[in-house]
């Protein structure tokens, strides 16, 4: 394994270095620096070009230069790292390490949510195949795969974030929304939940007029400008999650695992007000974590004491109850800022922005406050995560949904329902893990090709990351800075493509690593 | 009852089975494939649709090659061009909140609107200057479809090429051309595009694309490797060998053949990939520069007057999501015709008409 490593990290290296070498000269080639100043009319024109030739070395040869450059990277070997300077005199560095947790916090929404609601309507589409729903969302699957993100993104800007801002001047749904949006909302559960023609109206009927009523009273109650769940809320999303995880993880069967869920639900319920003090404006992400990580242990505690029989399934359901039933609790704490946020003077009542990744405009106070900050920075990730997801999503659905389908149609999936297990037991259990392990090679993929994609997002929504650093690199001629941004993205698709590669051998025990 | 229930499943599954089995009986690979996408709906339609396209784009247009120094040109049937500039013609045209250069299009019929259905003069209006935006779509969807074979074209050659001798020899010769590959793989696409489309735009649409096809093969030939990885391990390629057949003969008449089907699908789903990156790379200022056009300039170009002429930005995004959702659904007709496993869904009509023809021939 080890020998397997490095062998392999050997190999990248030298990937990496013909790889940079090729891109170093084939910018270098494509771009003249000194173009712009040869038309220039500065009567120190001459002295201008020979500085310029000193200082890019443009009189030594890029194939020569390239070593050079590399000597900087090399040296990071003894911790003397250089990807030298850009033109405008800044280090590349400081620059890259500047962007990178931009670029991070800008995919890294959408990335995770394309993965659950990709990965979610997959699996549905491939267990309800040749249904109506799998038709429609093959469509829709199709339709996302070809738009162009920044088409969807100027749309989005115009119609979600321009008229939701507009929206929010006077917070009354209208009718014919009210019921747009509950017709989805309706169909959508109907065909997910299925079953037979009565269950299916029932569903939608349901849930249509739930929807409905839902959504009046919400505009009655100005809840979008002053939005908040409340113990209620809180208590309602524990009940459901801890209901819908236990199904899927255990079954409802399980009556032990059902009351651990139920249990660790009513303990994060118990545990609102308190929680209130916990969460002051004092708070900051350390905060965050460490309720997490408490709810995490007192939901382990509560699956081990409960039980002796299939203790580690228990504590499983109980502590991803425990987890997802948190959030909202959370989030109702970000709501409780919205109200303040929204009629600061910052904010103006104009709380989606279109562009842009911090609002500018909040007082010290503000920006010192962790959830008022947090908040800022969701508002600005919003629209960029909702055009990512859009784009992004669709892969994910046809890639689950075939491998599932790949998955279904083996015989041992057979044996399992004629050994009489449930549906749930045969899909979740047998199917489902097989299904997901030729998923972490697209994962990983996408991943690596993060930095790609970032180039357009950024140049849409104004944020300053690794695609817009590109982006001037480019434009600028600037070859230190271009190779700084390029050996960034070609060390995370190597490094990518191993961890991929380990993760397999790890997950799927019939891929064995060659020692 | 449950022995009763598990009989009635045994008939139903041969009978599925004859049916498939009797559809196929008697005909090629070729034809079963070929019987298999025309029964894809979507695909079918896709297919139609898309020829119907370039077809229409290319006639309307014309044909535009060559440098600005000395041009290719030939006209379509299409009477205004790109060049024409109406101030004056778009100012008489209004829509009703005064935007100049309204399109003239109107496919409610009069009942409806009460103006009837008509083409006009302009049927998607007129830019700023009262240059008619059809010519200027048109002419973007021509560049854009051009850039897409070629970088089509070009990767499917060299994919495949390199794909079939990594593959077939393996050994060193293997070792070498994947390492080429994955050089080429772990640059992202989007920068070397950009790297050379800032280059390459300026010297017009045609070497850009060669550009773009250049550095865009890697995936396919991948797939092909693994694919002839597999085959030339096959009875019947020793068979050619024991036979007496050449390397390039064993490659081209038996290997070749048999890997088709992943070529043509990978190759579809280079095309729509290569519109997207053209358009995305164009969009960006990296790829056709003015005064060429192509659909993801003019997207760029008219992103900011949305609000008040939203003609302008919906038009070239149509004609891109239009073509490239074309050829996603091609691509999915031929996976699933070239899918050996593939079974067809047998619909209740199959049935019937098997039984209808079992109880005629008793």
């Amino acid at each position: 394994m080890f020998a397997y490593i490095v062998r392999r990290l050997g190999m990248m290296m030298v990937v990496v270095f013909g790889a940079s070498f090729m891109a170093y000269n084939l910018e270098a080639y494509s771009s003249d620096p000194l173009a712009e100043l040869q038309q220039s009319t500065a009567p120190n024109k001459q002295y201008l070009i020979e500085r310029l030739t000193r200082d890019l070395m443009l009189d030594v040869p890029p194939p020569i230069r390239y070593f050079n450059w590399l000597k900087g990277l090399v040296a990071g070997l003894w911790g003397q790292f250089d990807l030298g300077m850009t033109r405008d005199k800044h280090s590349v560095a400081e620059y890259i390490g500047a962007a990178i947790p931009t670029t991070f916090r800008l995919v890294i929404g959408s990335t995770v949510l394309a993965i659950v609601i990709g990965i979610t309507i997959g699996m549905v589409t491939a267990i309800r195949q040749y249904s109506r729903f799998d038709y429609s969302m093959t469509f829709v699957a199709f339709l996302l795969f070809s738009l162009p993100v920044f088409w969807v993104a100027v749309l989005l800007k115009e119609y979600l974030a321009i008229q939701f801002n507009d929206f929010l001047l006077d917070p009354h749904m209208t009718w014919p929304y009210i019921i747009a949006f509950s017709l989805f909302a309706g169909l959508l559960w109907a065909s997910i939940i299925g079953g037979e023609r009565r269950r299916f109206y029932a569903v939608f009927v349901g849930v249509f007029v739930g929807n409905a009523i839902l959504l009046e009273v919400l505009s009655l109650t100005s809840w979008f400008i002053q939005p908040g769940l409340g113990i209620a809320g809180v208590a309602v999303f524990g009940g459901v999650i801890a209901v819908a995880v236990t199904q899927i993880s255990t079954g409802l069967d399980d009556k032990k695992a059902l009351y651990a869920s139920l249990i660790t639900a009513g303990l994060v319920v118990a545990a609102y007000y308190p929680l209130q003090l916990v969460m002051n404006d004092k708070a900051s992400l350390l905060t965050v974590i460490a309720l997490f990580a408490g709810v995490l242990v007192a939901a382990g505690a509560v699956g081990y004491f409960i039980t002796k029989i299939d203790r580690r399934a228990i504590m499983r359901t109980a502590m991803l109850t425990g987890f997802l039933a948190m959030i909202p609790v959370v989030v109702d704490r970000f709501m409780q800022e919205f109200g303040a946020y929204y009629k600061s003077d910052a904010i103006n009542g104009r709380p989606i922005p279109t562009m842009g990744q911090a609002n500018q405009l909040l007082t010290p106070e503000q920006a010192h406050n962790f959830w008022i900050n947090s908040l800022d920075g969701f508002t600005h990730v919003f629209l960029p995560t909702v055009a990512l997801t859009l784009i992004s999503f669709a892969g994910y659905v046809r890639f689950s949904r075939g491998s599932l389908l790949e998955v279904l149609n083996m015989d041992y999936i057979r044996t399992a329902r004629a050994k009489g297990l449930t549906e749930r037991t045969v899909i979740v259990r047998h199917a489902l893990r097989n299904a997901m392990l030729p998923l972490t090679t697209i994962l990983v993929n996408d991943f690596a090709g993060v930095i790609g994609g970032a180039i357009i997002t950024e140049s849409i929504f104004g944020w300053k990351g690794m695609g817009s650093l590109f982006n001037q690199a480019i434009g600028s001629y600037d070859l230190n800075l271009f190779m700084g941004v390029f050996i960034i993205s070609s060390f995370l698709t190597v490094l990518a493509n191993l961890v991929a590669d380990l993760l397999f051998g790890v997950m799927d025990p019939r891929i064995r690593i060659r020692k | 009852m449950a022995k009763k229930n598990q009989e009635v499943e045994q008939t139903t599954e041969k009978n599925e089975n004859e049916i498939s089995l009797r559809e196929t009986a008697g005909l090629s690979q070729g034809q079963i494939i070929f019987r298999r996408f025309v029964r894809h709906r979507a695909a079918m339609f896709s297919l139609f649709s898309i020829v119907f396209i370039i077809l229409f784009t290319y006639t309307a247009s014309g044909i535009h090659l060559g440098s600005e120094k000395n041009p290719i040109t030939v006209p379509g049937w299409w009477g205004h061009t790109i060049e024409e500039i109406d101030v004056a013609g778009a100012n008489a045209n209004l829509c009703e909140n005064g935007i100049p250069g309204c399109p003239t299009l109107d496919i409610l019929p009069s009942f409806i609107d009460g103006t009837g259905m008509q083409i006009g003069p302009h049927p998607f209006g007129q830019e700023s200057l009262g240059t008619d935006y059809f010519a200027l779509v048109m002419r973007g969807a021509e560049q854009s479809i051009m850039v897409m074979l070629v970088v089509g074209l070009l990767g499917v050659a060299i994919g495949t090429t390199i794909g079939a001798i990594a593959g077939f020899y393996g050994g060193w010769v293997d070792a070498i051309l994947m390492r080429v590959t994955d050089l080429f793989l772990v640059t992202p696409t989007l920068i070397i595009g950009a790297v050379i489309g800032f280059r390459f735009g300026n010297a017009g649409v045609f070497p850009l694309a060669i550009m773009i096809g250049v550095f865009s093969w890697m995936g396919l030939a991948r797939f092909v490797r693994t694919e002839f990885l597999s085959l030339r391990e096959r009875e019947f390629v020793d068979a050619a060998r024991v036979a007496g057949a050449s390397n390039a003969r064993i490659i081209f008449k038996h290997i070749l053949p048999n890997a088709i089907g992943i070529i043509i699908v990978a190759g579809t789903l280079l095309l729509s990939g290569s519109i997207l990156l053209e358009s995305a790379l164009s969009y960006l200022g990296f790829g056709v520069q003015s005064p060429d056009v192509s659909l993801g300039l003019l997207i760029s170009h008219y992103q900011d007057t949305f609000t008040v002429s939203p003609w302008l930005f919906f038009w070239p995004g149509f004609f891109i999501i239009t073509i490239a959702l074309c050829i996603n659904f091609i691509g999915d007709g031929l996976r699933d015709a070239f899918d050996p496993r593939q079974k067809r869904r047998i619909t209740k009509k199959d049935r019937e008409q098997a039984k209808a023809a079992a109880k005629a021939g008793a």
